[in-house]
């Protein structure tokens, strides 16, 4: 049976365009708004990414450090995030749940356990920021037992012989950085610059989906839709915030945004 | 879990970076894999190469002033009626403290890697008001991120960082303290790796940062060696080296070169940051038993809650004020090479006014809780018991904050 992320990827694949993956933090602004966030946004979306907030995150940006901060503020525990993907789970046009963090918190809940709890609320992905190649070799195969995938991040400044180890020794998933910088920077290389890397990282083995992150925005996103899937963190972060600042529905204009976003990879 | 004798502390960590095979290593995000990896190559060669230490101490002989000096401090001797007690004078370094060690050498290896700009955190200030005048030195753009609370309180060094023509930049997420600042500068440097060397202020970080720190800061001890000899004839039998321990660059520079003797012979005593004698915050991991975790690409004892939420510190002394320590002293505990406590702000403070009642020195807030518990612990202990206290940093830098809790007097 496949995996549901690459179930996401073929039926995106099918309809001739790429993958939509959205990252919102678990609990911004608060543990049910951010339930109410995942489904009213479910059906626009292919794979849903969930942040786990962290209050020393050293490769994020403004945006989504205020909502992670926002969230622990507002009382978010590690429990509550595998309550929030258990009950968003039970929505009928439920998507792949991806959980990214930092590996402290993984850490200190105990690896194996935190993999039993993820398999039991149906978190099918995971991305752990800090913890790259080779250090994360033996989390990889904990996670295979699951038939969770650890997806790996791959950056501009990868080398090719690192490139090829971290592929081969990777899920059928992995997370291209489209440049230098935390989370939700301004683009600062081309779309052309960024898929002319991207290809060399699919040529590697091109039966692995590859996805690209970072800064992508409303405006950015049609020229990468070339790749085999596309997420938007920061850019919807920010609309949380905005909105709270604003007075306004967070979760309206979290879905109309969204809803923009996939209209224009159509 | 074991020390090795004859290999020098910053490398005896594994493969992956790690010291006892849990302590340090390498939990940072893709990008910086590798211009880490391009550090550590550049730092293995030139650790070893004649030329390149010949340059660093010329630089640490002409720029920074060696040898510090070694001081008996006769009167506060007198008036414990204990232990002889000692200070390394290491404030005397140009600019003030031993934070100039590892700036200088950050920079040397900056212009080796052909970078431009170098970046920095700092707490109490000195880290960034060292790697500023570095960087003048050597022609480096520098950048300093540090804690808006901290931008308050040592206002001193901040000036001394602008004058030097760097930019400081506040840090106003989270406790807006040192963690907070360390944090942006990584950041920045995820942003910026190309174009950008950084400075660890301290012995912590990933594990190369720790190592070039370690190597840098080693030159107290190597000074204090020759020191002892040259006034005792030997390394004394009874020798105890009091620290303060905040990231724990000081500490490890003030203790590396008498790593094997036996503890016996040769005691290290690092002292934490208590925090007020009445907060339940404190920036004491190791005196207080926390929980390992991993904080700013290393793991090491850190506070934190049960999620792994890393918690706020607090102390008087901005030096010392970070929830981490650095993975050697983690080792150090844990092979029990070291004793680790702790001493209150109120006690540090109280320390400070003692000092400088009887003796010519005026050391900061940091080392003034070194001095806390080499001054409780010498009363008990025999006259020809060597206490000395590693005095790594002037007080100057703490002159509001003196002014405020003690008075003008002491300002």
């Amino acid at each position: 049976m496949l995996n549901p992320i690459d179930l996401a990827f073929k039926k995106a694949k099918n309809e001739n365009r790429p993958a939509l993956l959205t990252y919102t933090v678990a609990g911004d602004s608060t543990k049910n708004q951010s339930l109410i966030i995942l489904n009213a946004i479910s059906k626009h979306v292919d794979i849903l990414e969930l942040g786990v907030p962290h209050n020393t995150p050293v490769a994020d940006g403004s945006q989504i450090q205020t909502s992670a901060y926002r969230a622990i503020k507002n009382g978010i525990k590690i429990e509550d995030i595998f309550w929030i993907v258990k009950k968003y789970k039970k929505n009928k046009n439920s998507k792949p749940i991806i959980l990214m963090g930092y590996y402290n918190m993984i850490f200190q809940y105990g690896e194996k356990k935190f993999l039993e709890k993820c398999k039991r609320v149906g978190v099918n992905g995971l991305i752990i920021v800090d913890l790259p190649w080779p250090e994360n070799k033996s989390f990889i195969k904990k996670c295979q037992k699951k038939s969770i995938y650890l997806i790996q991040l791959l950056s501009p400044t990868t080398s090719k012989v690192r490139l090829n180890k971290i592929i081969r020794d990777s899920h059928s998933m992995n997370y291209f950085i489209s440049m230098l910088s935390t989370t939700g920077g301004k683009l600062k290389v081309s779309s052309k610059k960024i898929m002319s890397n991207y290809f060399k990282i699919k040529k590697i083995n091109p039966k692995k989906n590859v996805v690209i992150g970072f800064g992508i925005t409303e405006k950015s996103i049609k020229s990468l839709k070339k790749a085999d899937g596309l997420v938007v963190g920061s850019a919807i972060c920010k609309e949380i915030s905005v909105s709270i600042q604003k007075r306004q529905n967070p979760v309206t204009n979290v879905a109309n945004l969204v809803k923009k976003l996939k209209y224009k990879i159509l | 879990m074991k020390l090795k004798k004859g290999i020098p502390l910053i490398d005896q960590g594994n493969s992956l970076g790690f010291w006892g095979g849990k302590f340090g290593g390498n939990f940072v995000p893709e990008t910086l894999k590798k211009p880490i990896e391009d550090l550590e190559i550049l730092f293995n060669k030139l650790k070893k190469n004649k030329k390149f230490i010949a340059e660093r101490d010329k630089y640490f002989k002409n720029w920074i002033g060696t040898p510090t000096r070694f001081i008996k401090l006769e009167n506060l001797t007198k008036h414990v009626g204990g232990a002889q007690i000692w200070s390394k004078v290491v404030s005397d370094a140009n600019g003030g403290a031993h934070k100039i060690y590892n700036a200088t050498v950050h920079c040397l290896l900056a212009k080796r890697s052909g970078k431009k700009i170098i970046c920095g955190d700092t707490g109490a200030g000195y880290a960034g008001k060292m790697l500023s005048m570095a960087a003048k030195k050597f022609g480096l753009k520098c950048k300093i991120f540090m804690g808006a609370k901290d931008i308050k309180r040592q206002q001193p060094n901040v000036r001394a960082m602008k004058k030097n023509g760097a930019k400081v930049i506040p840090v106003y997420s989270g406790s807006q303290t040192l963690v907070d600042a360390v944090s942006e500068c990584m950041r920045f440097w995820v942003a910026n790796c190309d174009t950008t060397a950084m400075c660890v202020g301290s012995t912590v970080g990933p594990a190369v940062f720790v190592r070039i720190c370690g190597w840098s800061t080693s030159q107290i001890s190597r000074e204090l060696k020759v020191q002892l000899i040259e006034e005792f004839g030997s390394i004394p039998k009874k020798l105890k080296l009091y620290n303060c321990v905040g990231g724990g660059s000081s500490s490890f520079g003030f203790w590396n070169e008498f790593m094997d003797y036996d503890k016996k012979q040769c005691e290290f005593i690092g002292v934490e940051a208590g925090g007020p004698a009445k907060s339940k915050r404190h920036a004491a991991p190791l005196t207080y038993g926390s929980k390992i975790g991993i904080l700013h690409g290393a793991a090491q004892y850190v506070n934190q809650n049960s999620d792994g939420q890393i918690e706020e510190t607090e102390s008087i002394s901005a030096g010392l004020d970070y929830p981490g320590i650095s993975p050697l002293h983690c080792f150090l505990k844990d092979t029990k090479r070291a004793r680790y406590t702790a001493a209150s702000d109120e006690e540090a403070l109280k320390a400070y006014k003692l000092v400088t009642k009887y003796e010519k020195l005026r050391p900061s807030l940091e080392p003034s809780h070194a001095f806390s518990v080499a001054v409780r612990e010498a009363k008990k202990m025999s006259k020809n018991t060597i206490v000395v206290v590693n005095s790594c940093g002037d007080a100057y830098k703490d002159k509001n904050i003196l002014r405020n809790r003690l008075g003008k007097k002491y300002a």
